[in-house]
C-alpha cells in the first residue's frame, strides 16, 4: 500500500525530503537553548557577572529566531508537499477510473468511489502532513534532548531509562487492546449512520405503518452498542494520562534525589540540574506525541487501503495491441454468446442472431431478462463470457476502443444529464457543434419545441442531475445528445418510457426518414414502441425467445402475445402535453 | 411545485445559521472572528441539560479531580526551585551534608504526586461515562423526535442534511464534552494558579509574561486570521471538486459511452490544481502558527532568564536562583494552557454551531394529535352489535367517546372514505387541490390518473393525515379523521409506494415490518399474495437473506414485491397503491396481478398509476388535473365522454 502511495509524491520528493530536515533543525535548536541556559544561570546569574548574561542570551535569542525561521520554512514546506502528494493521489485515482470499464466501476459502487476521492484523500492528506513534521518531530526532539542530558551528566539521565521500560509497556499495551476495538467502534458508527439514513429515507414507510416506536427500538440497540464499544475503547486510552504522569513525576523526584547528591558531592551545578530536568519533560512529552501519533495513523491506514484498492484496480476492458481504427459498418453479429456479470450466473446464454447495417430492430422483454446486458455488449461495455460480438464485420475486443464507441451511441437506461447549457450539454455529443446542429438534433428528437420555449433556449442551464426538466424533456434531450455523434449504431435503452405516445411516434417517424443508414436499436416496454420495426427480438430469461417482424411475433410467440394482451391498449399519463 | 418553497427555506435557514445576532463578538485565535450570540449561555445550558441527574455528583467530582491535579501540578513545577533553595543550598555550606529536609520535602511532594494521579485516573475514566451518556441521550433525543415530526418537515429537509446533524454536529459535541471540557477548564485553573504563583514571586517578571502572551495572541490572530480566511477559500475549491466529482462519476457510464474521459480529464485537472493552490496557502498559515508560537515561548524563556538574572543579581536579593528557576518552568506552564484555550475556543464555536442545528430540530413542533377514537379488536354479536375484546379477532372496530354525551360507541372498520370539498395548500401562497370530493365505499378500487405533479399523491396523503387539510372535511367510516387517533388511523391503511424503503435485514423482517409479531407461517403466506415466494426461495438464504436497504441485490420488481408482501401481511382494511407497479414490466405486472388482486379484494383501494391498463378494472377512475377532479367514471364511461381521458388513452393528443 505505502509504495503505491508514495508514487503519489512524485514532483514533491524535494519538499518531501527537506521538511524532516527543517523540522530537524528547528527542533535542535530549541533544544540547544536549555542546554545553553545552564551556563548562562551557573556563569552568568549564580556568578553574579551580568555581561555573560547579556552574551549568553543574545546567542539564545539568535537560537530561538533561528528556530522560529526554520519551523516557518518547514511547515510552508510540509503544505506545499502534502497538498501537491493529495492533488497526485486525486489525480491518478481520477485517471484510473476513467480507464474503468462499467465492471470496474459497479465492482466500487459510484458512491464508493466517492468517498474514497473525497474524504479518504483528506485524511490521508492530514496523516502524510503529521508524517512529515510530527513523526520527525517527536523522535528527533527524544534523541536530541537524550543526548544534551547525558552531555550535561552521565548519570543523571539514567533515572529516565529506568522508567522507559515502564512507558513503554504501558503505551504497547494500551495501543495493543486499543486498535482493535477502535475499529469495532468505527463500524458501529458506520451501523448508526445506516439506521438513520434508511430511517430518513424511508420516513414515508415508517409513519405509514406506524413503526416509530420499532425504529427508536432499532436506533437504541446500535446507539447502545456504539456507547458501550466507545467507553471501552476510551477507558483504556484514559490510562495514558496517569502512566504518563507516573512517569513524569518519577523521574522529577528521581532527578532531585540524585541531583542533590550530584550537586552535594561537587559533580554538577545548579543550572545543569534544571537543564536536565527540562530535557527529560520534554523526552516524555515526545513519547506521548509518538503514542497519539501511532493511533491517528492506524486510522488513516483504513483510508489508504481503499484509496490504493482503487489505484490498483485493473481496468478489465482495455486496447487490443492492434485495434482496428474504422467502424466498416452499421451491421451487428452475436456468435453464440454468453455474459455474466463479475462471479455472477450467466445472465445471458447463446444469443446467436445477426442484425443488417441501417435495420431497425425492437427489443422486447421484462425486467431483469437481460435487454440491457445485452446491448451493453455492442459497445464493449462490458465483455462476453464467451462467444463474440461482431460490429462491421469485427470483433469488438479488435477494434479500439473509442472508434468503437464512438461509432455506436446509446442513450441509456439512467440517462444523466449534467450541469450546465443545455448546448454544453449537447456538445457531449460533438465537441465542436453549430447552434444549427443542435437545432436539428434537436428537431429529430422533438425536443426543440420545448426548448424553444424555455428561457434562454439553448443557453437554458440545466441543474445537476437534469432536475429542473420533467422525465421527458430530459429523455429526450438524452436522444438529440445521442445523435449528434453521428453514429452507425443507434441504440436507445428505454429511452422514452416518459415521453407519450404520440411524440413517440413522431421521434420514430423522424429516425425512419433522416437517418436511414443507421442501425437502430430500440429496447421498450410498449409494444407500441417496436410494432412497426423492421424485426422485434424477444428476450425471456437471459435468451431469445423469437426474432421476426410483429405480425410473425403475434402468431408465433406466447410471450410476446402475452405482453401484448398486458398492455393491449392504453398510453401513459405523464407529460401528456409536454411540449 | 414546493420545490422553490423548499430551497427558500433552507437559505433561509442557512442564515439563521450564521445568524449574527446581538451579543459580543470575540475574537478567536484560529479562527478569525468568532461571534458568541446572546444565546451562546442559554444553549450552554440546554446542553448541559442532557447531563442525567446521576451525571451531577460524577461531574462534581470530575470538577474536584481537575483542580487537585493543577493546583499540584502549579505546585510541581515550583519544587525544584524550592529544593535549590532551601535543601541543596544550605547543604552546600554545611560541612556534613543534611539530607534529611530533602527527604522529607520529597516524601511530601510523592504523597501529592500519588493524589495527583488518582485524581487524573478518576477524571478521565468519569469522563468517558459521562461524555458517552451525554452524547447517547442526545442521540436518543433527536431520532427520538424525529419520529414525531410530520412529514412536512421530511419534505423541507433534505435528507443529508438531517444525516449531517447525527454525524458532524454530534461529533462537533463530542469534541467539546469529551475534551474540551476538562481541558478549557483545567487550563482556565492552571492560568489562575501559575498566574498567581508567578505574581508571588516577582510582579516584574509576570509583567514580561504577560507582554509575550499578548504578541502571542496577536501573531495568532493576524496568522490564524489569514489561514481561515484561506480555509474559507479553500473549502469552497474543494466543495466545487467534490461537486463535480460526484456529479461526473454518477454519469461516469455516460462519459465512457460519449468517449468523453479526456475532456473530464482536463477540467478534472483544472479543477484539482486551483483546489492544491488554495490548500498550500491555507495549509502554510496554519502550518507556520505552531512553530512560532513555540519559538515565541522559548523567546520569552530566554529574555526571562536574562531580565531575571539582572533582578537576581542587582535586585537586592528580593528574587534568589531557586525562585529564578521556578519563575521559568511556571512561565512555561502558563505560555501551554492559554494556547491551549485558544485552540478550544474553535471545537467550543463548532460544537455550540452543532448544538444549535440539533436545537433546531428539537425545536420544530412534532406532528399534532387530538384524535381520541381508537382502533380495537371486537367480536360482532349475531344482532350487528359490537363487542371489545382483548385479543385479535380479525374484525376491528373504531373505539368512539362521545364527547358531548359521554356515549361510548363502537363502529365496525369497513373502509369507507369520503371526501368532502376539500382544499389543500403546502404552504398559503400556493393552493394544491381544489374542492375535491369522492367517496370510496369499502371494497371498491378507486383509481387517480392525470399528469406529474396534478396532485394524485397529496390526496392520498391526506388520507393518512400526512398533512392535514386546510378546509372541507374527510370521514372515514363516518367518523372525521381529525377524530381518529393518527396511529390508529394509519394502522387501518397499507400503503405501497413507488420508492420502496427497504430496511437492511433478512427478507423476512422486512416482511414482517408490516406486522411485527408475524409467524413464520404468516410471512409466507403474505409472500405468496405478493407473487414474492418464488423467486426469495430461489436467494441463497432463502427468507433469511440479508438484503441491504437500498435492496442493490435484488431487482427493482422483487423489491417492488417485498414492499407489496410487507403490505400484505399488514391486512388493513384500506390499501394505498401509489406508482407501486410503474417499475416492474407489463408482463411480470400481469404475474403479479392476480396477487394484486387478492391483496385489494375485499380492501377499499386507492391506486395512483401511470399505465392506463393497470386501472381499468377500478369501480371509478378521476382524472386529476391542476389539482382539481376533472374527470371521473368508469374505463367505459370515461372514454364514452371523449375528454381528457380519452385523449390519453388514444394517445390522441390533437
Amino acid at each position: 500500500m505505502l509504495k503505491r502511495l508514495l508514487k503519489c509524491v512524485k514532483g514533491y520528493w524535494f519538499y518531501t525530503l527537506v521538511t524532516p530536515l527543517l523540522v530537524l533543525a528547528e527542533v535542535l535548536m530549541s533544544v540547544l537553548i536549555p542546554y545553553r541556559m545552564a551556563d548562562l544561570i551557573d556563569k552568568g546569574v549564580d556568578a553574579g557577572n551580568m555581561d555573560v548574561i547579556k552574551s549568553i542570551g543574545s546567542v539564545l535569542l539568535v537560537y530561538a529566531f533561528i528556530s522560529m525561521a526554520f519551523g516557518i520554512l518547514s511547515g510552508i514546506f510540509s503544505a506545499i508537499a502534502s497538498c501537491g502528494f493529495a492533488t497526485n493521489v486525486r489525480h491518478d485515482m481520477y485517471y484510473k477510473i476513467q480507464t474503468f470499464s462499467f465492471s470496474n466501476v459497479d465492482k466500487f459502487s459510484t458512491a464508493g468511489l466517492v468517498t474514497r476521492m473525497t474524504s479518504d484523500v483528506t485524511r490521508l492528506q492530514f496523516a502524510f502532513n503529521m508524517s512529515m513534521r510530527m513523526a520527525a518531530r517527536a523522535p528527533a526532539n527524544m534523541v536530541f534532548a537524550l543526548i544534551m542530558s547525558f552531555r550535561i551528566n552521565k548519570k543523571l539521565p539514567l533515572v529516565f531509562l529506568a522508567v522507559l521500560p515502564f512507558l513503554g509497556f504501558a503505551l504497547g499495551f494500551i495501543m495493543k487492546k486499543a486498535m482493535p476495538l477502535f475499529k469495532k467502534v468505527f463500524e458501529s458508527y458506520d451501523d448508526v449512520n445506516r439506521v438513520v439514513q434508511e430511517n430518513v429515507r424511508g420516513i414515508r414507510v415508517v409513519k405509514s405503518f406506524v413503526r416509530e416506536e420499532h425504529e427508536i427500538e432499532k436506533f437504541g440497540a446500535v446507539t447502545g452498542m456504539l456507547k458501550a464499544l466507545s467507553m471501552k475503547a476510551e477507558r483504556i486510552v484514559a490510562i495514558n494520562f496517569p502512566v504518563m504522569n507516573i512517569s513524569m513525576y518519577t523521574c522529577s523526584l528521581g532527578v532531585c534525589w540524585l541531583g542533590a547528591k550530584l550537586i552535594v558531592g561537587g559533580e554538577m551545578t545548579t543550572g545543569q540540574l534544571m537543564s536536565v530536568m527540562n530535557y527529560i519533560l520534554q523526552i516524555l512529552m515526545s513519547l506521548m506525541m509518538l503514542s497519539m501519533i501511532f493511533l491517528n495513523l492506524t486510522q488513516a491506514k483504513a483510508a489508504g487501503d481503499r484509496v490504493v484498492e482503487v489505484l490498483n484496480e485493473e481496468p478489465d476492458i482495455k486496447n487490443c495491441d492492434d485495434p482496428v481504427m474504422e467502424l466498416k459498418d452499421g451491421s451487428i453479429r452475436f456468435e453464440h454468446v454468453d455474459f455474466a456479470y463479475a462471479g455472477g450466473k450467466n445472465c445471458l446464454r447463446d444469443l446467436d442472431f445477426e442484425i443488417k447495417s441501417g435495420e431497425t430492430i425492437g427489443i422486447i422483454g421484462g425486467t431483469g431478462t437481460g435487454k440491457t446486458s445485452m446491448v451493453q455488449l455492442i459497445p464493449r461495455l462490458y465483455d462476453v463470457r464467451s462467444g463474440a460480438v461482431y460490429v462491421g464485420g469485427d470483433n469488438v475486443k479488435d477494434i479500439d476502443l473509442k472508434t468503437l464507441r464512438s461509432g455506436v451511441a446509446m442513450v441509456l437506461q439512467k440517462n444523466l444529464l449534467f450541469s450546465g447549457t443545455i448546448r454544453a450539454n449537447m456538445q457531449w455529443g460533438k465537441e465542436d457543434a453549430t447552434d444549427g446542429e443542435i437545432w436539428s438534433a434537436l428537431r429529430l428528437a422533438q425536443a426543440d419545441g420545448f426548448v424553444r420555449a424555455l428561457p434562454g433556449g439553448l443557453d437554458y442551464v440545466i441543474e445537476q442531475g437534469g432536475s429542473n426538466v420533467s422525465g421527458g424533456q430530459k429523455q429526450r434531450l438524452c436522444i438529440a445528445r445521442a445523435l449528434l455523434t453521428s453514429p452507425k449504431i443507434l441504440i436507445l435503452d428505454d429511452s422514452t418510457s416518459a415521453v407519450d405516445t404520440a411524440t413517440e411516434a413522431s421521434i420514430r417517424k423522424g429516425f425512419r426518414e433522416f437517418m436511414p443508414s443507421v442501425t437502430k436499436l430500440i429496447i421498450a416496454q410498449r409494444i407500441s414502441s417496436v410494432k412497426d420495426a423492421d424485426r422485434i427480438i424477444v428476450i425471456d430469461d437471459g435468451e431469445i425467445s423469437g426474432i421476426g417482424t410483429h405480425e410473425e411475433l403475434m402468431a408465433s410467440n406466447r410471450i410476446y402475445q402475452e405482453v401484448y394482451e398486458s398492455q393491449t391498449k392504453g398510453g401513459d399519463f405523464d407529460e401528456p402535453q409536454a411540449d | 411545485m414546493s420545490r422553490k418553497q423548499t430551497k427558500a427555506d433552507i437559505e433561509k435557514e442557512k442564515q439563521q445559521d450564521k445568524g449574527p445576532q446581538t451579543g459580543g463578538a470575540i475574537r478567536g485565535a484560529a479562527g478569525g472572528k468568532i461571534r458568541f450570540d446572546s444565546d451562546t449561555g442559554k444553549l450552554l445550558v440546554r446542553l448541559f441539560s442532557f447531563f442525567e441527574r446521576k451525571y451531577v455528583i460524577r461531574l462534581c467530582i470530575v470538577a474536584l479531580c481537575v483542580i487537585a491535579a493543577a493546583l499540584i501540578s502549579v505546585r510541581s513545577s515550583m519544587f525544584l526551585g524550592e529544593v535549590i533553595d532551601n535543601c541543596i543550598k544550605p547543604m552546600l555550606i554545611q560541612s556534613v551534608p543534611d539530607f534529611g529536609p530533602l527527604k522529607t520535602a520529597m516524601v511530601k511532594m510523592a504523597g501529592l504526586y500519588a493524589l495527583s494521579v488518582v485524581a487524573i485516573l478518576t477524571r478521565q475514566l468519569l469522563m468517558v461515562g459521562v461524555s458517552n451518556g451525554l452524547l447517547y441521550k442526545i442521540r436518543m433525543t433527536l431520532f427520538g423526535h424525529l419520529q414525531t415530526l410530520p412529514i412536512g418537515y421530511f419534505d423541507t429537509h433534505p435528507y443529508g442534511d438531517t444525516m449531517s446533524r447525527f454525524t458532524n454536529d454530534i461529533d462537533n459535541i463530542r469534541q467539546l464534552v469529551s475534551q474540551s471540557l476538562t481541558e478549557v477548564f483545567s487550563s482556565t485553573i492552571s492560568i489562575i494558579t501559575v498566574f498567581a504563583a508567578m505574581l508571588s514571586l516577582s510582579w516584574r517578571l509576570t509583567l514580561v509574561v504577560i507582554l509575550t502572551i499578548v504578541v502571542i495572541y496577536f501573531v495568532s490572530i493576524g496568522v490564524g486570521g489569514a489561514s481561515s480566511k484561506n480555509f474559507t477559500l479553500r473549502q469552497t475549491s474543494l466543495g466545487l471538486i467534490n461537486a463535480f466529482i460526484e456529479e461526473n462519476l454518477n454519469g461516469q457510464k455516460v462519459v465512457q459511452v460519449f468517449c468523453h474521459e479526456d475532456k473530464i480529464k482536463k477540467e478534472f485537472d483544472e479543477k484539482n490544481e486551483d483546489l492544491r493552490r488554495k490548500s498550500v496557502t491555507a495549509n502554510s498559515l496554519a502550518g507556520i502558527l505552531m512553530p512560532i508560537n513555540a519559538s515565541l515561548g522559548n523567546i520569552q524563556y530566554v529574555i526571562l532568564a536574562v531580565v531575571g538574572g539582572y533582578f537576581a543579581i542587582n535586585g537586592n536579593g528580593s528574587l534568589t536562583l531557586g525562585m529564578l528557576a521556578s519563575f521559568l518552568t511556571l512561565s512555561r506552564n502558563f505560555t501551554r494552557p492559554v494556547t491551549m484555550i485558544s485552540q478550544q475556543v474553535n471545537s467550543l464555536v463548532m460544537a455550540l454551531a452543532g448544538a444549535r442545528r440539533i436545537f433546531r430540530v428539537l425545536d420544530e413542533k412534532p406532528e399534532e394529535d387530538e384524535g381520541y377514537v381508537t382502533l380495537v379488536p371486537a367480536e360482532e354479536k349475531e344482532d350487528g352489535s359490537l363487542t371489545e375484546t382483548d385479543h385479535v379477532t380479525g374484525t376491528w372496530a373504531w373505539k368512539y367517546p362521545h364527547k358531548t354525551s359521554g356515549v361510548l360507541e363502537y363502529i365496525k372498520v369497513r373502509g369507507d372514505v369520503r371526501f368532502f370539498d376539500v382544499d389543500f395548500s403546502y404552504t398559503p401562497e400556493k393552493q394544491i387541490l381544489y374542492d375535491v370530493s369522492l367517496f370510496a365505499k369499502p371494497g371498491q378500487k378507486i383509481a387517480f390518473v392525470g399528469s406529474t405533479g396534478a396532485g394524485k399523491t397529496t390526496i392520498t396523503n391526506l388520507i393518512n393525515r400526512f398533512y392535514d387539510i386546510e378546509d372541507g372535511k374527510i370521514r372515514f367510516d363516518g367518523i372525521n379523521i381529525n377524530k381518529i387517533k393518527k396511529s390508529d388511523l394509519r394502522h387501518a391503511m397499507g400503503i405501497v409506494l413507488q420508492d420502496t424503503n427497504l430496511f437492511t435485514g433478512t427478507v423476512a423482517e422486512n416482511i414482517k415490518y408490516g406486522k411485527l409479531d408475524a409467524t413464520y407461517d404468516e410471512v409466507v403466506q403474505a409472500a405468496k399474495i405478493a407473487n414474492a415466494h418464488n423467486f426469495i426461495m430461489k436467494l441463497p438464504q432463502g427468507y433469511d437473506t440479508v438484503i441491504s436497504g437500498t435492496g442493490s441485490q435484488l431487482s427493482q420488481g422483487q423489491c417492488q414485491l417485498l414492499a407489496i408482501a410487507r403490505a400484505a401481511i399488514e391486512d388493513a382494511p384500506v390499501m394505498i397503491l401509489d406508482e407501486a407497479t410503474s417499475s416492474i414490466d407489463t408482463r411480470t405486472e400481469t404475474l403479479i396481478q392476480q396477487g394484486m388482486d387478492r391483496l385489494m379484494s375485499g380492501r377499499t383501494t386507492f391506486v395512483i398509476a401511470h399505465r392506463l391498463s393497470t386501472v381499468q378494472n377500478a369501480n371509478a377512475i378521476m382524472v386529476v388535473e391542476g389539482g382539481r377532479i376533472i374527470e371521473r367514471g368508469t374505463h367505459e364511461e370515461l372514454l364514452e365522454l371523449k375528454g381528457r381521458y380519452y385523449q390519453l388513452y388514444t394517445g390522441n393528443t390533437n
